[in-house]
């Protein structure tokens, strides 16, 4: 018996010949945010159907609150999980209310929490009463979210949660989900948006092609990255060719537009660096620090997955 | 138990929503209504009521409308779930597979069991309220009558279920569904006549199998020489002394042509991958 919500090891799966997920092993905490990251195609979604139990591993093995998902008495499991697809219609003639009752019902939730749900999501009492057909993307995301929170999940699934919400929303989303995670929820999160996730996640997860390419903090990725820390200063007039004489070895200089120089150097680098400039460089009217990215580090991984 | 409620219930209040149970039963009130009061007109003189004259053609036209309505009804149930991404969601959810399937069939076939009951019941009062008296016999004919359409809509919306299991698509499914339709109710009879005529010496045991290889045939069987006053009208009394399919029997096949694709649908989706 181990502590994990939910544990993966040596996971395989194949589609007749193609192989979807290879090899994956993957841990899950109580009150974790893992955020899960990789192209279409790149096994995210297969890999959580396979800890949802729809389908089963070709190789490995896969437990979840502490049972097998696809087993024959995975009912008491499915309760205490939620989880929001990808894409999900729910049916246009039901009212909100109805669309979640039904799933209250069927996960044997009670339904006088309903409207609490309703307000954790943020859907307005008005619009509760009104058919699905007319809701606009984000309601219909609420509602899908309001469904995943049924009967308070101790682990949840989250597949592309903010596609097509505007940004005010996905503020609003990822303040639920922190609270969640607060309470102890653990959560798997699939994304595309990489810039969002981060501050979002405890744990980050690439996966490419079925494989899990890195697996970590963002600080612990970005120190296996290695990738370059990049300083823009915005210099006065004539003083970039001062500081190319500062700068010196171990960092590239790279001019930007609107009198902006960009220094790339190794993050160890970083803090003398800024010293050697700061103290005896030329004036510098502005100075902004940039780390590599979610996305600049899940590109690295890709690169390196190719190349190996 | 409950499970499969809350999922038929479901289904039916989608189709309430939709529509689907108001026209279906609409129509269905319709054409019983015209047939029982065309029906009412030439009894006087024949000495046939208008209730066995309401069976035969009320049967007749059953044949080819609730095997259309029922597959319409059901092609879309699986593979459309699967369309729209709540097949994944359900399934995520504490239900086994075959709950949802045979859930969600009994909320269709109660659409199904309801326009029926509902449309056919309005002509049953329309000629009760007629001069005519008539016998308990009749009534009884006329009950089996709507029983048996409710069975019949069942077994198509069964053979949907299965077209919609077994394909990736949705048009897929609805072209399988118009030609599930076309083989059982125009093209099998037609073939079956055929034969017959062209005197190739079909024996009494070969027909009465393939009578019973088509849950319309089973149906028409049923309706039309189950019951005497019934088969002396419809020109079938020669045919049924001698075709030796008993009532039961005839209710059991048409119970089999319900269960057997059903069970089909439901071990298929079972290994479907989602």
């Amino acid at each position: 018996m181990t502590d994990f919500t939910a544990e993966v090891q040596g996971v395989t799966k194949r589609y007749g010949e193609t192989a979807a997920v290879r090899g994956v092993d993957l841990t899950l905490a109580p009150g974790e945010c893992v955020a899960m990251v990789g192209h279409n195609g790149a096994g995210k979604s297969s890999l959580i159907k396979l800890m949802l139990g729809l389908t089963t591993p070709t190789e490995g093995r896969i437990r979840v609150l502490g049972g097998d998902p696809a087993s024959a008495a995975c009912s008491p499991i499915r309760r205490r999980i939620g989880f929001l697809p990808e894409n999900v219609a729910f049916h246009p003639s039901m009212t909100g209310r109805e669309t979640l009752d039904f799933y209250a019902r069927l996960k044997g939730a009670s339904r006088r929490d309903n409207d609490a749900l309703f307000a954790t999501v943020g859907l307005e009492p008005a619009a509760i009463k009104r058919r699905v057909s007319i809701y606009s993307k984000g309601m219909r995301q609420r509602l899908a979210l309001a469904q995943a929170l049924l009967g308070g999940p101790k682990l949840l699934f989250l597949d592309e949660p903010t596609t097509g919400l505007d940004p005010a929303l996905r503020q609003s989303f990822y303040a639920i989900v922190a609270e969640l995670r607060d309470r102890g929820t653990t959560i798997l999160l699939c994304s595309h948006a990489l810039t969002e996730l981060e501050g979002q996640a405890d744990r980050v997860v690439v996966m490419n092609r079925g494989r899990k390419v890195a697996d970590g903090s963002l600080a612990t990725l970005r120190s296996l990255a290695q990738l370059p820390v990049r300083i823009r200063l915005t210099l006065p007039a004539g003083g970039i060719d001062t500081l190319a004489g500062r700068v010196g070895e171990g960092a590239a200089l790279t001019r930007l537009a609107g009198g902006v120089v960009e220094l790339a150097c190794a993050n160890d680098d970083k803090v003398a660096l800024v010293r050697r400039i700061a103290c005896d460089g030329p004036a510098i009217k502005d100075i902004e620090i940039v780390q590599p990215s979610l996305d600049e580090m899940y590109a690295h991984f890709l690169r390196r997955e190719a190349a190996e | 138990m409950n499970t499969l409620l809350i999922i038929a219930g479901k289904e039916l209040r989608e189709a309430t929503r939709n529509r689907w149970v108001v026209a279906t039963t609409l129509l269905m009130a319709a054409l019983a209504l015209t047939l029982s009061f065309l029906g009412s007109v030439p009894t006087g003189t024949v000495g046939v009521g208008p209730v066995e004259v309401t069976i035969v053609s009320l049967s007749s036209l059953t044949i080819f409308l609730l095997p259309l309505i029922a597959l319409l009804l059901s092609f879309d149930a699986v593979v459309g779930e699967i369309d729209r991404g709540t097949m994944t969601l359900l399934l995520s959810y504490p239900v086994a597979r075959w709950q949802l399937l045979l859930g969600k069939f009994l909320g269709h076939a109660a659409v199904i069991a309801l326009a029926t009951v509902v449309g056919y019941g309005a002509a049953g009062v329309a000629l009760a309220m007629g001069d005519t008296a008539i016998g308990p016999d009749s009534w009884r004919a006329f009950a089996s009558m709507i029983g048996s359409s409710v069975m019949l809509g069942a077994a198509f919306t069964a053979l949907g279920y299965l077209a919609s299991t077994i394909v990736r698509d949705r048009g897929t499914a609805a072209g399988i569904a118009v030609a599930v339709w076309l083989c059982f109710v125009l093209l099998y009879d037609m073939a079956l006549l055929g034969i017959l005529a062209s005197g190739s010496g079909l024996g009494v045991e070969t027909l009465n199998w393939l009578l019973l290889a088509n849950p319309a045939d089973a149906y028409r069987l049923f309706n039309l020489t189950g019951f005497k006053g019934v088969s002396s009208f419809a020109g079938t009394a020669g045919l049924a002394t001698h075709v030796q399919l008993s009532v039961p029997l005839l209710l059991a096949v048409m119970a089999g042509w319900i269960a057997a694709p059903l069970a089909l649908a439901a071990a298929l989706f079972s290994r479907k991958q989602i």
